[in-house]
């Protein structure tokens, strides 16, 4: 782990503990509906608190926004050239079509970043909080790794695609 | 477990928001899901479930049993039940008129046993009463000056002053007085005012961060509250206000008087923080049933799977281990869990004391857990 990437991390361990004490909270808004105040447009303010925006450069940055029993977590993943872009693109898209099997992930990400997730009140009930920081944590570390990775082979493969096709002018 | 441990049950596999025991702590009531659940305890092992409050629809957020037995239940689907014990062990239901059109979240019953106020999300506290000639519980609202969800009340032991606080971060204390069911001796001589016409708005507090709870010391005519930023208050009726703050920064949801002088609280921390007053004013003093940083043994070093350990491990159990880590991706356990509830302790209440120092006190959580903890 390179020595910027800690301190981002542990900051952003810290406020996503802070984020996650949620309550069971029921709409004051309209009736026997219960849902996640932060995805809610017109809410009552006070029920939202001011969002944490963390950031390592402009290309890493995680955007918190806690409520009463719901926090968005979005997170900007890494993407120096265009390859990078459609990777990450390919691959949140992935995951967002099987969103039901990861529970917190939002299906369309935030405006400006690359993939979201959404925590309410259910999950943090139903998972240990601990454990969920962990995942998102975990989650960060990985996808850079996962993306570079993908882009080496997809070089490597780039390369023997090519070398296989031009070896055909070859006399 | 910890010294401080005096019983652990695990009644259900989902959060309890509230809990509450009888007058004589045989029987205990707790919300679970859409319903209520009523356990007897008993000298030895796990309480054992004698009725189950069926009929609302939604979720239940509290429950409070009264002196005489009567259990009230309200829910968010707007309704509050009180349900009338009967001889053969089962409850009789009726619906209380609460008049409202959002989420009923708190009940509390008043000391005397012949009303409680019910806390909503239409901004609205129900005074409520039962009524002889109609046979049914009606209600009277407190509106103004109300902003937010009402999230906590209490009632003063007098019968008549009702604190409560919600999510527009003002703690206030209303006149809960109903013509008929109280007199006016009842507040004679309190320092709170003269005259307590109902629904009189008697004293605001702004704090600006969600209240979770508020509770009476009424022999010192003091309140005390927890906010969602972290902080314990102790107020009382000239204004003066003490603030400390929760040593780890996590905010409390409960909070229980233990004496005069000191004032137990319990949050997402996951397990309760005792303040004390000194010559300082308000202070923390003790984390119950927390383990200290332990010396790690190396039994559980070794299941956390890091690499330098599998090295001396013989062949096939490394080839285990990593299989099991490949398994387990989720692997980074950063702390085991040195508390005994595992989840936000929602509630607390006092369970014995002895000459006006509460000695035990019982807590509830969101991960399905009954705890009592001595003091």
């Amino acid at each position: 782990m390179s020595q910027s990437l800690r301190p981002y991390l542990t900051a952003v361990r810290f406020s996503l503990q802070a984020a996650l004490t949620l309550s069971n909270f029921s709409s004051q808004v309209v009736e026997r509906h219960n849902r996640p105040e932060v995805e809610v447009e017109h809410t009552s303010a006070e029920l939202l608190f001011a969002p944490m925006h963390i950031s390592r450069n402009e290309h890493e940055q995680v955007l918190i926004e806690p409520s009463v029993n719901s926090v968005r977590v979005s997170i900007k993943v890494k993407q120096a050239d265009e390859i990078e872009q459609i990777l990450v693109h390919k691959f949140t898209r992935f995951l967002e079509q099987r969103a039901e099997a990861f529970y917190v992930l939002r299906r369309v990400p935030v405006q400006g970043f690359s993939i979201s997730f959404l925590i309410t009140n259910r999950h943090t009930e139903t998972m240990s909080g601990a454990k969920l920081v962990d995942f998102i944590i975990e989650f960060m570390e990985e996808v850079d790794k996962e993306i570079s990775e993908m882009k080496l082979f997809l070089n490597a493969r780039a390369r023997f695609v090519a070398e296989a096709y031009l070896g055909e002018f070859v006399y | 477990m910890s010294q401080s441990i005096v019983a652990n049950f695990k009644l259900v596999k989902g959060p309890i928001y509230s809990h509450c025991f009888s007058q004589d702590k045989r029987l205990l009531a707790i919300t679970f899901g859409t319903d209520c659940l009523v356990y007897a305890l008993k000298a030895q092992g796990a309480p054992v479930l004698v009725a189950t409050l069926p009929d609302h629809d939604k979720i239940v957020t509290a429950v409070d049993i009264s002196v005489h037995g009567r259990i009230v239940t309200c829910s968010q689907d707007r309704n509050a039940i009180v349900w009338e014990p009967i001889s053969d062990g089962s409850y009789k239901p009726t619906l209380v008129l609460l008049r409202i059109n959002r989420a009923a979240t708190t009940v509390k019953w008043a000391a005397n046993g012949y009303k409680f106020a019910v806390g909503s999300s239409a901004r609205i506290i129900a005074v409520c009463y039962y009524e002889q000639e109609n046979d049914w519980w009606v209600s009277k609202h407190i509106k103004k000056p109300i902003k937010s969800t009402i999230s906590t009340v209490a009632w003063h032991e007098n019968g008549i002053l009702l604190a409560c606080g919600g999510t527009d971060g003002y703690v206030r204390v209303f006149s809960g007085f109903v013509k008929g069911l109280d007199s006016k001796a009842q507040a004679a001589g309190s320092p709170w005012g003269d005259k307590f016409p109902f629904g009189a708005l008697v004293h605001e507090w702004y704090h600006g961060a969600w209240i979770q709870d508020v509770e009476w010391r009424s022999s010192l005519e003091k309140l005390a509250y927890v906010a969602h930023d972290g902080s314990l208050n102790v107020t009382d009726s000239t204004g003066a206000r003490f603030s400390t703050f929760s040593p780890e920064g996590l905010p409390f949801l409960a909070l229980t008087w233990i004496n005069d002088h000191e004032i137990l609280c319990g949050g997402y921390s996951c397990h309760p923080v005792l303040f004390t007053e000194g010559s300082k004013g308000w202070q923390f003093s003790a984390n119950l049933d927390k383990a200290g940083p332990q010396p790690k043994s190396p039994s559980t070093a070794g299941s956390a799977g890091n690499e330098d350990s599998s090295e001396d491990l013989p062949f096939g159990l490394s080839a285990l281990q990593k299989f099991k880590q490949l398994d387990l991706k989720g692997k980074v356990t950063t702390s085991v869990q040195d508390t005994t509830h595992e989840n936000a302790i929602a509630g607390l209440a006092p369970f014995k004391s002895t000459n006006g120092s509460v000695t035990e006190v019982s807590s509830c959580g969101l991960d399905g857990k009954i705890i009592i903890y001595r003091v």
